[in-house]
């Protein structure tokens, strides 16, 4: 959920609304903000799946430090979402596991 | 182009108030930040202030980090941003990485303000997406202005527990308990008072004893503890939260510091390894200064003084400030130090800073 | 939810003890609340703090040196202007007017929550421990620029819950 007015922050200032593909579902967001916060505000808290138990992780440093939220964005894994800004256009994926080099699997593929 | 002659790794408030004082000397001065926007957690503290009028208090965090940068701007302090220092190497060289741009500038000066990071506590359940870190659950509300959840457990109440509960609730969620392991509330009084105001319970001598939920967090069990922290039979209580936030401490980013190979003193008090430094804020090795968070676990007020006592004492080195003049100076910013460091609050941070000074011997 | 602890006062639930306010040189005395409207102050702790003492034009509150000193309030001196209120980066100062009315007092305190009710709105007075205690009625909202974001409500209560009422329930979004 959006924080649209704040009793000391006021109302958020936007930039250009953008649109992301995550897991090939469009996702609106503002050019600029970190990843992390436009998919926390469609309502996403699932951001990769480990290695070994595929055991789901999400946000939990906020500040790039615990690569907890990191995904596949335009075919490069491990991508920090949450001090990466958000372009228009982005394809963004759920990462599973390690994936280091270009991804080709999919969510569907990788669990099969 | 001229070469810098200090590098301050870390744009907080500690390294924007020491690069702001080394450049008004006179100093070629370039600060190191790793985010896209210097200011390090001021920009998450939208409550005022407190301390006294030179502290600058009953200003809001957020117009004091603009004011520092709005400082360094004028003051001729050169940025970095985006650039990572991975490494510091013999020589006082710093190794930088921005993109995949990569260099090993030296400089006769490096002033290390690179702040702490957040502790963790591990339970069952804990890897849920929806437990984080309090200064995360900050930023997200207060920076990226999204909330990570509707309903809120608070594991803390230390000054960034209660301040982290309040903001929650000012950013429109709930928070259904702060859960306290020590008998008493360690933060300010009046912190605590404005969260039992809006009605969340504080309970001290409780913990958390697991996150449940399918994959993210539904649900947190709770439980009180007896005087060997030890959870009480027949205490436990299921709380219907989305969300866990974990504030139960800070520790000194350091690695940089124990790179460099700077003397280490272990101080709980000022939370856990902390590089030693002498009353100009320079470390255990020649030209190498720390300040803010990374010289001990304070508050951004004693982060700002310490940044300008090292930025006032490294263009003292650099020979652009006579002795005299850099004496007055670091005089009055050690009394403004001091006054920030007595009372229940802070009294104990000063002891564990005379530690600091007599652990301190030159290389 | 129980809260343990041997001691009841603000360093253990959070709340200021009866014993721990009346002891505090912030605290007016049944005489001073009996003149008018005038500031009590609910800060109790040595806390590095000190922006009460510059902000009242009457002098009525002295912190001195070392600032950790709790503030020293005096009631002779108060005219109940309220200017402290919203400067106390603590939110621990209010003002309460027993004389208001026959069997209703005021509250004045800080507040910092979105949406802010407005005058003539019926609202729950809350306590300490954030239960609701009363309905109250708001007087007035002030919120100026100078406050820096901090709203001043002032809000009628039962008269015998003017030492209790410090706060209202928040409204919903």
């Amino acid at each position: 959920m959006r924080i649209e007015d704040h009793p000391i922050l006021g109302k958020t200032e936007r930039r250009e609304r953008i649109t992301l593909k995550v897991d090939g579902a469009a996702v609106p967001a503002f050019e600029g903000e970190a990843i992390a916060a436009a998919l926390i505000a469609s309502g996403r808290r699932v951001f990769r799946y480990t290695a070994k138990r595929r055991e789901p992780r999400g946000v939990f440093c906020a500040l790039g430090r615990c690569t907890d939220c990191m995904m596949i964005v335009n075919g490069q894994p491990n991508v920090r979402t949450c001090v990466t800004p958000a372009r228009d256009g982005m394809v963004i994926q759920t990462q599973v596991g390690r994936r280091g080099g270009e991804a080709t699997h999919d969510l569907e593929t990788e669990n099969s | 182009m001229g070469k810098s002659e200090i590098y301050v790794v870390g744009g907080g408030a500690a390294g924007m108030a020491a690069a702001i004082e080394a450049a008004r000397a006179g100093a070629k001065v370039t600060v190191i930040d790793e985010n896209e926007q210097p200011g390090g957690q001021l920009f998450k503290q939208i409550h005022k202030f407190f301390g006294s009028g030179v502290h600058r208090a009953g200003t809001r965090g957020v117009q004091i980090g603009r004011d520092l940068l709005k400082e360094a701007e004028e003051a001729g302090v050169k940025t970095r941003l985006n650039t990572v220092a991975y490494g510091i190497y013999p020589g006082k060289r710093l190794g930088l990485i921005c993109g995949d741009h990569t260099e090993e500038p030296a400089s006769p000066i490096i002033i290390l303000a690179t702040g702490a990071s957040e502790n963790a506590l591990a339970f069952p359940g804990w890897t849920l997406p929806g437990v984080m870190g309090a200064g995360a659950t900050q930023t997200l509300i207060n920076i990226n202005r999204v909330l990570p959840g509707r309903r809120a457990l608070m594991v803390g109440a230390g000054n960034v527990g209660l301040i982290v509960t309040y903001q929650l609730l000012q950013a429109g969620a709930d928070v259904a308990a702060i859960v306290e392991g020590l008998p008493y509330i360690g933060g300010y009084g009046v912190h605590a008072s404005k969260v039992r105001r809006a009605g969340v319970p504080i309970l001290t001598s409780h913990t958390v004893l697991r996150a449940e939920g399918d994959e993210t967090v539904e649900r947190a069990v709770i439980a009180q503890m007896d005087e060997k922290w030890q959870p009480v039979v027949d205490t436990e209580e299921v709380l219907e939260v989305d969300t866990i936030c974990l504030a139960v401490g800070l520790s000194p980013l350091a690695e940089l510091a124990w790179m460099a190979g700077c003397r280490f003193s272990y101080l709980p008090a000022l939370g856990g390894w902390v590089p030693v430094h002498d009353e100009n804020m320079e470390s255990s090795l020649q030209g190498i200064y720390v300040a803010g968070d990374l010289a001990g676990i304070e508050e951004a007020s004693t982060a700002m003084e310490e940044g300008r006592l090292a930025g006032l004492s490294a263009a003292e080195a650099l020979g652009y400030l006579s002795v005299e003049t850099a004496e007055a100076r670091k005089i009055e910013v050690r009394e403004r130090l001091a006054a920030l460091r007595i009372g229940s609050f802070g009294g104990g941070r000063a002891i564990a800073k005379r530690e600091l000074l007599r652990a301190t011997c030159k290389k | 939810m129980k809260h343990v602890g041997k001691e009841e006062g603000v360093r253990t639930t959070g709340i200021p003890s009866k014993e721990e306010l009346e002891a505090s040189p912030g605290y007016p005395n049944r005489e001073a609340l009996e003149r008018g409207p005038i500031v009590v102050i609910e800060c109790v702790q040595d806390i590095p703090c000190n922006p009460c003492e510059m902000a009242c034009p009457k002098g009525a509150i002295t912190v001195g040196n070392p600032i950790t000193q709790v503030p020293v309030f005096y009631a002779e001196k108060c005219d109940g202007c309220g200017s402290c209120i919203p400067i106390c980066p603590g939110q621990a100062i209010f003002r309460v007017d027993i004389t208001y009315a026959e069997d209703k007092a005021t509250v004045s305190f800080p507040y910092e929550f979105l949406p802010m009710p407005k005058k003539g709105d019926l609202v729950q007075g809350v306590n300490r421990a954030g239960e609701g205690v009363c309905e109250a009625e708001v007087l007035r909202v002030q919120r100026p620029k100078k406050f820096n974001h901090t709203a001043v409500i002032n809000v009628t209560v039962p008269k015998d819950l003017a030492m209790e009422v410090r706060s209202i329930k928040r409204l919903k979004r």
